[in-house]
């Protein structure tokens, strides 16, 4: 019975949660129109969202290539079929892995940032100071930083993707000798454009409005205190996890 | 004043860099090369196109001239319908051209191989192939061997 309560109230919080990180989103399309007004406030915060997480996606990138081209050599070559590299490695980090894993990673490097500057910001009352000079913080606060990332994410997504196709190349062609015009061809062949490039962008927009959603929200909304602030960032990382797998599997069961 | 502009620089540059990834990965890693190129649709229909999927091959003498960019059955003649999109390039193909699909290798890909008339009109948009050659479908020609090779042997023991 304790149990059951429990549960209950779970979902409460859940349902709450949602709703209220939806009417946030709300809020904040319909500042769009004033924020596009002062792009300089945009662009410093695609420099702290979107250049400064650049080289921890390039490696990391390059790395998921590597990692699927020896795990699709290693096994294509079992049936003889490792001309299909190019199509495993391409196919792989277009449609999943490129969305999905900057997405991860984009919550832990960019979205923790924001939560808890925004978080400190509340903490220290820069926010209600703000408020007393007639300045609403969702339109200079959050505002540019929401935008930031949405901007931000379909650029990391399409760096990450080309940086690991690379990787997959280096690791298939160069070292396990991987004929250079198959895995290409192949690529070329196999990958659609409409169907396998542009679902993983729509997947990229998807993601990078959840993802800094997320961590805005949790940052405004976090309780003033040190600890609060410290666990605003945890439910950051946590959430945005979530919400990227739940979301995926809905999209790709939508759009395949 | 200075920092702000190292900056934007790397702001730009992040940018920039994006953009040129998507780009990168579009035009090099799909199969943009097939899509919106001017070319012209013709038509075959085949009483059997085995495994014959949309964007397979349509080539000539080994030289990729096409794709296949659509295949439909015939509600009337319960023939399959294949559209080819035919390269732009290639538009002096005559009309009596015949066309047969193929299969790279023993159990790749199915294609379509184009081969040559005499004709001096040329294959143009909503064009006819009249002379196609169906797939081969191993089930039928192993049945085929099958009841070729029984035959003479029933009838040499009389």
């Amino acid at each position: 019975m304790k149990l059951l309560r429990e549960a209950y109230y779970i979902v409460l919080d859940f349902l709450q949660m949602l709703g209220a990180s939806g009417l946030f989103l709300l809020r904040l399309i319909r500042f769009i129109p004033h924020a596009l007004k002062r792009p300089g406030l945009i662009f410093q915060q695609v420099f702290n969202v979107g250049a400064m997480s650049l080289v921890l996606i390039m490696v990391s990138g390059l790395f998921v290539g590597m990692v699927l081209g020896l795990q699709g050599y290693n096994t294509l070559s079992k049936f003889a079929a490792t001309s299909a590299l190019g199509t495993v490695v391409a196919l792989s980090l277009l449609r999943e892995l490129g969305p999905v894993v900057t997405a991860l990673l984009f919550a832990g490097r960019a979205g923790t940032a924001l939560t808890s500057e925004i978080g400190l910001m509340r903490a220290t009352e820069q926010l209600a100071g703000m408020e007393m000079m007639a300045v609403d913080p969702i339109r200079r606060v959050v505002m540019p930083r929401f935008l930031a990332g949405v901007i931000s994410m379909p650029l990391l997504v399409g760096i990450f993707n080309a940086v690991g196709v690379l990787g997959g190349y280096l690791v298939g062609v160069k070292l396990m000798h991987v004929d250079i015009a198959s895995f290409w061809s192949q690529i070329h062949t196999n990958v659609d454009l409409h169907e396998d490039f542009r679902s993983g962008v729509i997947k990229s927009i998807v993601f990078g409005i959840a993802c800094t959603l997320i961590a805005v929200f949790e940052g405004f909304y976090a309780q003033p205190t040190a600890e609060g602030v410290s666990r605003a960032t945890t439910r950051t990382v946590v959430n945005s996890a979530l919400a990227v797998l739940a979301l995926d599997y809905l999209l790709t069961a939508f759009m395949f | 004043m200075k920092q702000t502009r190292t900056i934007e620089i790397v702001t730009g540059f992040f940018i920039i860099l994006g953009f040129v990834a998507l780009y990168v990965i579009a035009t090099s890693a799909t199969n943009i090369k097939s899509y919106g190129e001017a070319g012209y649709a013709v038509t075959a229909s085949f009483t059997n196109i085995g495994g014959l999927k949309e964007r397979a091959q349509v080539t000539m003498a080994g030289v990729e001239v096409g794709r296949v960019s659509k295949i439909a059955l015939d509600p009337k003649t319960f023939n399959a319908v294949v559209t080819l999109q035919m390269n732009g390039h290639y538009n002096q193909i005559p009309d009596d051209t015949t066309a047969s699909i193929l299969t790279s290798g023993l159990l790749g890909e199915q294609y379509v191989g184009l081969s040559p008339g005499g004709s001096d009109t040329f294959l143009k948009n909503g064009s006819v192939i009249q002379y196609t050659q169906s797939a081969l479908v191993l089930e039928n020609l192993i049945g085929q061997f099958l009841s070729s090779n029984s035959k003479p042997s029933s009838s040499g023991g009389k």
